[in-house]
């Protein structure tokens, strides 16, 4: 026994000391550089990328950092190596690095002269324009990236059921569903010629316009259908709401299947491409802060204290049935934004799409993330739409691979990846300092 | 007028008589106890009180207003605070927020102000985190304050439980075995903020306690209670000297 734990010890010590040797450099760098230098970046891949693949011996720039490509061709592993580190992880590490010194001052001096949310809104749209060239390249990163911020928007939203509410809820893709067809046939039925609503009633250039609209009206149509859930399952504690929340999913999916005046089973199409890569980013970015800001309140943090200690949490004068109810009809919102977004960006709904399938995918994301945790919310749609996307070319071994994953993080994180911990966009972006507490003079001091 | 008055509350579980017929008055800043052995219905009398339970017969005044069948939280708001006998904290809150969330019915700001985080939001959970930080003060745990709970020892929690129910604004506070599982040394001290706090806040406090040492030093009267009846009431002196009370802890033979 003693002999297993000395082995074990120093291999441990040596992994940490390596990653420790990795970061050291980098410890100083605030986000606005490691920004800067993503964007140098994908400009690099968008303007020299297929070029430079060419000439290493790619046929094209890889799409998803060549994970895709190598699970194809593994001869073709060298060189993809080649190209992520001379396209990605080279200008990155450089500019990043080489901008510290200046991204630190300015920061710190933005900060202190005009409101934090200003620098908070450079920052995004830094980010923004990172997103958008990178998915310039081709179409099918546009795709991907929509589709995992929408992912985003889902699991952070079941996280306050799940996670913060402790509560153990299935309807997601219900309201999903809702929030679908809802925005769905509002585009359809004001702005489009379409064969089941006929000619718009609108004129058809308000419709960008207009869409926030239609998918709110999406989003109050799932808080209403979680009243249905809500009211029954949450008279007691215990099981009742998973039971009652899966009930639900079948049930508005045979619903929709059954009614022909969106499509049935068929489903329902032609929606406008009004979910482009602004539109989604904007609402993820909205439903992040919404909720992030919710939970971080008193009102929202009441959510712990219910899942915690019930009685405790009505003793200190907490109204447990209206917390929790509103927990589940806020959360039912952005699942049904969600649904709305994704309709747009597929341009095409069925009802088969908002099954066990679905589920699953928005409960691995939330567990796979961590529990009571909007950044492991984030962490997890990203890592697992982005790993799903990868593993694509495996075909059926994708779905041996991914359970194994998530079995793996259960085993060793039982909470998820990033559980219990605040997400606080300040202090992502303030100025970074090292140990001796001058940028400069770590900078060239190297 | 009686701050809090309880009146013949008798409370059934299925067929089992846990409390027969139940009276008590307290007036502002009174202090009283009640003692009794394991299973007497002790706790079963704070949670009829707090609404955890409702009388099967009896009624309930705070402030001449009958508080029978309102719901715990509405009872806590009105100024009915409470402890826990077996620590009822939060795992993953930590000691800040817990007294922080005992404002929850005073909070104005509504979901308006949670979900776009409005100035008036930030205003008042500033002023929250300014007197949930007094109240730690107070009970002298503030240097606990960004701790999770499932860190701390057993002398702190009961003084977390403590400031919790304070932060409610307590008219009336029910603390249901304060000491218990504590060392000498720190069941000194808390009779030390029991003191403070009964001062401070001018509250009324009805206490179970099982240590007679600490029953005796912060009681007026006490209250005896076997098997779910008061079986005597009195100073501590006339307590302490009552066969009924001896026979109920030590049994009859041996008074005899």
């Amino acid at each position: 026994m003693a002999v297993a734990v000395q082995d074990l010890t120093p291999e441990k010590s040596a992994l940490r000391r390596l990653w420790e040797r990795v970061q050291g450099p980098f410890l100083h760098v605030p986000m606005l550089s490691w920004l800067v230098g993503a964007l140098v970046a994908v400009l690099i891949e968008l303007s020299v990328g297929n070029n430079l693949a060419r000439l290493i011996g790619l046929p094209k720039a890889p799409v998803l950092f060549g994970v895709s490509l190598i699970l194809k061709e593994p001869v073709l592993v060298p060189a993809a190596i080649v190209y992520i580190v001379l396209v990605y992880l080279a200008p990155v590490a450089l500019v990043a690095r080489g901008t510290a010194g200046w991204a630190n001052r300015t920061v710190a001096k933005l900060l202190d002269t005009i409101p934090a949310w200003v620098v908070i809104l450079i920052h995004l749209l830094l980010l923004y324009a990172v997103l958008h060239f990178w998915a310039e390249v081709n179409t099918y990163r546009l795709l991907v990236l929509r589709l995992t911020m929408i992912a985003i928007v889902l699991t952070v939203s079941l996280n306050v059921v799940n996670g913060y509410m402790g509560e153990f809820s299935c309807s997601h893709p219900g309201f999903m569903a809702l929030g679908a067809y809802g925005a769905s046939v509002f585009s359809l039925l004001f702005f489009v010629d379409d064969r089941i609503f006929g000619a718009p009633i609108l004129p058809p250039a308000l419709g960008p316009f207009l869409f926030p609209l239609g998918l709110i009206a999406g989003g109050l149509l799932a808080s209403v259908g979680a009243l249905f859930v809500a009211i029954p399952s949450f008279r007691t504690r215990g099981d009742y709401l998973a039971i009652i929340s899966l009930a639900f999913t079948f049930i508005i999916k045979s619903v929709i299947e059954n009614l022909e005046v969106v499509g049935g089973p068929r489903g329902l199409g032609g929606q406008p491409d009004w979910a482009t890569l602004p539109v989604v980013f904007a609402w993820t970015v909205l439903a992040v802060w919404i909720i992030n800001n919710f939970v971080r309140s008193t009102l929202g943090r009441a959510l712990n204290a219910v899942r915690d200690d019930e009685t405790a949490a009505s003793a200190m004068t907490v109204n447990t049935r209206r917390t929790k109810m509103t927990a589940f009809l806020f959360a039912a919102f952005w699942a049904g934004i969600g649904g709305g977004l994704l309709a747009h960006v597929l341009k095409y709904v069925n009802p088969g799409s908002f099954g066990l399938q679905a589920l699953a995918e928005v409960l691995a994301m939330v567990y796979f993330g961590g529990l009571n945790s909007v950044v492991g919310s984030m962490v997890g749609a990203v890592g697992f739409n982005l790993l799903s996307e990868a593993l694509r070319p495996l075909e059926i071994f994708k779905w041996i691979i991914i359970p194994v994953l998530l079995i793996l993080v259960m085993i060793f994180r039982p909470t998820g990846l990033i559980a219990f911990r605040e997400f606080d966009v300040l202090k992502i972006i303030r100025p970074k300092h090292t140990a001796e507490g001058d940028t400069d003079h770590a900078l060239t001091g190297s | 007028m009686p701050l809090l008055e309880v009146k013949n509350v008798t409370h059934y579980f299925g067929g089992l008589r846990a409390v027969h017929n139940y009276n008590l008055t307290l007036e502002p800043g009174q202090i009283r106890g009640l003692i009794g052995p394991n299973g007497a219905g002790k706790t079963t009398i704070f949670n009829l009180i707090t609404g955890i339970y409702r009388p099967s017969e009896g009624e309930i005044l705070f402030n001449g207003q009958n508080i029978v069948g309102l719901q715990p939280y509405q009872i806590a708001a009105m100024g009915l605070g409470r402890t826990f006998q077996n620590l009822q904290l939060w795992r993953h809150v930590n000691v800040l927020d817990h007294v922080k969330m005992a404002r929850y019915s005073k909070i104005t700001y509504g979901l308006v102000g949670a979900f776009f985080g409005t100035r008036k939001r930030y205003r008042e959970e500033a002023e929250i985190e300014e007197l949930a930080y007094h109240l730690l003060e107070l009970v002298g745990i503030r240097r606990y304050a960004d701790q999770l709970v499932t860190n701390l020892p057993y002398g702190i929690l009961r003084r977390v439980e403590m400031a919790r129910a304070l932060a409610t604004e307590p008219k009336v506070l029910f603390l249901d075995e304060p000491t218990a599982g504590m060392n000498p040394e720190e069941l000194v001290q808390m009779m030390e903020i029991i003191r403070q706090v009964h001062q401070e806040f001018n509250l009324a406090i009805f206490l179970i306690e099982h240590r007679m040492k600490f029953v005796m030093e912060l009681c007026e009267t006490i209250q005896t209670l076997v098997f779910g009846e008061v079986i005597a009431e009195g100073t501590p002196e006339q307590i302490q000297n009552d066969p009924r009370v001896i026979e109920a802890y030590l049994g009859k033979e041996l008074v005899e």
